[in-house]
């Protein structure tokens, strides 16, 4: 069914034409004049506001020790199954890493499959997997998207500890049963 | 009021619902047949009762009873017997039901005792769930979740004890999350009759450790793992593997010998991870053998069959079955030149009952003679049978073969050498393996199918890759003809048929009558053929088994001794068919 739009009658204003061209050319001159807030990507980088959810990473602790204990709660609560771990044994005769007794051995993350929702990050009970500021990424083949443990690690860095775990387990161990 | 009951059955009071239980059941059991669960850690219905855990604490009464006269006491209130409550908690596991007895589970004193038992037991555990491999499956997890505070008061340094101490072969002991709850201590004295575990020392450094010199290592040690309510054992295979929320259960059978245990197969993604015992109180009660949980290995062996050989050289697996039904048929008695040459057909103790009556059709249809593999190995009195065979029995059920294999196939060995078998047929049964010389089978065509690599499938004509126990279904007759199902746990390796599939076309190439290649069309023909399995179907098979007649075969000299819910028959003498 036909709609008829009715079409107002132009003012005064606009029939006399001049005021809208300087209204106009008010707008083009104040943002001639006003700072700029095109940002020149990729030469320039937008600042990422904390809390950002970019790509997932692991991180190790301030030590250097890596986090990630493959519990795998992150694989069993990422809604787009894009996690995969081989979880494996650390051996118990390596100094640095005394009290841990497991750590993934694989750990791949496909980005063509993560839908970036944090829900790993809010899962771990390590703090080893972060969302952090990384959000571009791009590859030409499918396999290049498949971020594995080193990537990972290289991606994530390391980030702060409040709990120093391992070291809390290594005072224990020195203090002993004595009670 | 107690109602009259049948002599073996009395009525308890579970939380205000009275329930009828047979007795001398403990409280627990009869708090469980009222669907009221009593947490518990070293309670278990096969094990003796040791009371220490002190998680199943609840209020227990007795009918009051005038102490002169013994005439019951009644409230005048209600107009029924007055129940005397006792002042403090009883365990439920160690206190037997009486007639009359009241169990109240869920009173804020019960409740009140849960929490404080499970902040002790907290109190030294280590927070390692995110690694621990009973997470998923930790009674203490559980109950902490239920009764746990949520944070902790203890502010003292927690106990640290070994972490990774090696009880044995197949058993890692990690001694900070042992709750001392005695259970693998009293399977290994009772049930696995290797009483090397015991505690040390005293308090809170009360260690689980192996006598001095011993080591777990009995066949039934990893048990104490399945058994263990906390991830204190940990088997060593399964160790950091996998989280088992990610694993799928599969019903299936044990498939080393004629026990027939059955078992649960955790499988994730195609990939079996672990083999644990599925409860059958007719069978294997809770328990296996440690040899029957590594059999799953075999499916992804780096010797697996993967495609079929013809002569030595792969091909696909119709010219393979198409090359079997040549030499069958040409050789088979019905070559039109009027030589006629002899077949002989080795079927298999381990294959299913299906396979088996397949076998015997096409045997049927070629008029061959049938020979099976005798393995006869020590039984160990518990769940491993002196016959690791498991399906002697579905043979002679379903009339494979009607009587037991002898030592080393010596018959067709015999007719070999004579000249008058050209053609031999075996049902995954390894020729060289089980007594045939490579001689022997030089002078005759092979047809294998087998699921690995080995002599025989190097010598033989005709090779047709089959599926392991893991990737197909079927059903299984155990030493107590009993018949038992297994699921398929795992999808088969990719472009190999199912066996029911190869045998049946094997059949229908011979050209007899199709039977059907599923468990569901096979199962109304075996039902009408087989008068012992005349009413069983796989469908309505239930998950404990069925238990059939063996009397036709109660004259066979069994080789089987005694074992778990298994006493042989006496043999009569002389009776050897």
């Amino acid at each position: 069914m036909a709609y008829v739009v009715e079409r107002k009658p132009l003012t005064l204003a606009e029939r006399l034409y001049l005021p809208q061209i300087f209204a106009g050319l008010r707008i083009t001159l104040k943002h001639l004049f006003a700072p700029n807030v095109t940002l020149q990507y990729p030469e320039e980088r937008p600042v990422i506001p904390p809390g950002y959810r970019g790509v997932p990473t692991l991180v190790r602790d301030p030590q250097g020790r890596e986090k990630c204990v493959s519990c795998q709660l992150c694989e069993f609560v990422c809604p787009p199954k894009a996690i995969r771990i081989t979880p494996g044994a650390v051996p118990a005769d390596q100094p640095d890493r005394l009290h841990i007794e497991k750590a993934p051995q694989a750990f791949e993350i496909d980005m063509l499959r993560c839908i970036y929702c944090g829900l790993c990050q809010e899962v771990c009970p390590e703090e080893a997997i972060f969302l952090q500021n990384q959000y571009s990424l791009s590859g030409y083949t499918r396999a290049e998207m498949v971020n594995d443990k080193a990537r990972l690690y290289e991606l994530g860095g390391t980030l702060p500890d409040q709990h120093y775990k391992w070291d809390k387990k290594k005072i224990a161990a020195e203090h002993g049963n004595t009670h | 009021m107690i109602q009259p009951l049948p002599s073996d059955l009395i009525t308890v009071n579970v939380d205000g619902q009275d329930i009828a239980v047979p007795k001398g059941t403990n409280m627990i059991e009869a708090a469980r047949l009222a669907s009221v669960e009593v947490p518990h850690y070293c309670y278990h219905p096969k094990l003796t009762i040791s009371g220490n855990c002190r998680m199943c604490l609840v209020e227990m009464g007795l009918p009051a009873v005038d102490p002169a006269t013994k005439a019951p006491l009644m409230d005048p209130a209600t107009g029924k017997q007055k129940i005397n409550w006792m002042p403090r908690p009883t365990i439920a596991c160690a206190t037997n039901a009486s007639p009359g007895l009241h169990i109240r589970t869920n009173t804020a004193a019960v409740q009140d005792c849960r929490n404080s038992v499970t902040e002790f037991l907290l109190i030294n555990h280590p927070l390692d769930c995110p690694i621990c491999d009973q997470a998923g499956e930790c009674k203490l997890q559980e109950h902490s979740t239920a009764y746990g505070r949520g944070y902790s008061r203890f502010v003292e340094q927690k106990n640290v004890k070994p972490k990774r101490t090696q009880l044995g072969p197949r058993v890692t002991l990690d001694d900070e999350r042992c709750i001392l709850c005695s259970r693998c201590v009293r399977f290994s004295k009772e049930i696995a009759q290797d009483d090397v575990l015991g505690f040390i020392d005293r308090g809170s450094y009360s260690t689980l450790t192996c006598y001095p010199g011993k080591q777990l290592a009995n066949n039934y040690s990893l048990n104490t793992v399945d058994l263990c309510p906390v991830g204190a054992l940990t088997s060593t295979d399964f160790r950091f593997k996998m989280r088992v929320w990610f694993l799928k259960q599969t019903p299936s059978i044990d498939c080393e010998s004629s026990v027939g245990a059955n078992t649960e197969v955790w499988s994730r993604e195609g990939v079996i991870y672990r083999i644990t015992p599925r409860q059958n109180d007719a069978v294997n009660d809770t328990w296996m053998a440690d040899s029957g949980r590594v059999l799953f290995k075999e499916v992804s062996a780096a010797d697996r069959l993967t495609s079929a050989w013809l002569n030595g050289v792969k091909t696909s697996q119709e010219k393979a079955l198409q090359a079997a039904v040549d030499l069958l048929s040409v050789r088979g008695g019905r070559a039109e030149s009027g030589s006629v040459k002899g077949v002989a057909v080795v079927g298999s103790g381990r294959s299913t009952v299906e396979e088996q009556f397949l076998t015997r059709k096409i045997a049927d249809k070629l008029k061959a003679p049938v020979a099976l593999v005798s393995r006869v190995g020590a039984g160990d009195k518990i769940l491993v049978s002196a016959d690791r065979n498991p399906n002697i029995r579905g043979a002679l059920v379903t009339g494979l073969i009607c009587a037991l294999p002898e030592q080393k196939l010596a018959a067709l060995g015999a007719a070999i050498d004579a000249g008058q078998v050209q053609v031999v047929l075996s049902v995954g049964e390894d020729l060289i393996a089980a007594g045939l010389t490579g001689a022997q089978l030089a002078k005759v065509a092979v047809i294998y199918l087998g699921t690995h690599q080995n002599a025989t499938s190097a010598a033989a004509s005709v090779v047709i890759p089959a599926l392991t126990v893991f990737e197909k279904a079927g059903t299984l007759v155990n030493q107590q003809f009993r018949l038992q199902k297994f699921a398929r746990a795992v999808p088969g390796l990719a472009g190999i048929s199912d066996d029911l599939v190869t045998l049946s076309h094997l059949l229908n190439a011979l050209g007899g009558a199709p039977l059907g290649s599923t468990l569901g069309a096979l199962w109304p023909v075996i039902a009408a053929e087989v008068k012992v399995l005349a009413h069983a179907s796989y469908d309505t098979l239930p998950s404990t088994g069925l238990l059939l007649d063996g009397a036709p075969w109660a004259g066979l000299p069994f080789v089987e001794g005694e074992t778990l819910h298994f006493k042989p028959v006496a043999v009569v003498t002389g009776v050897t068919s």
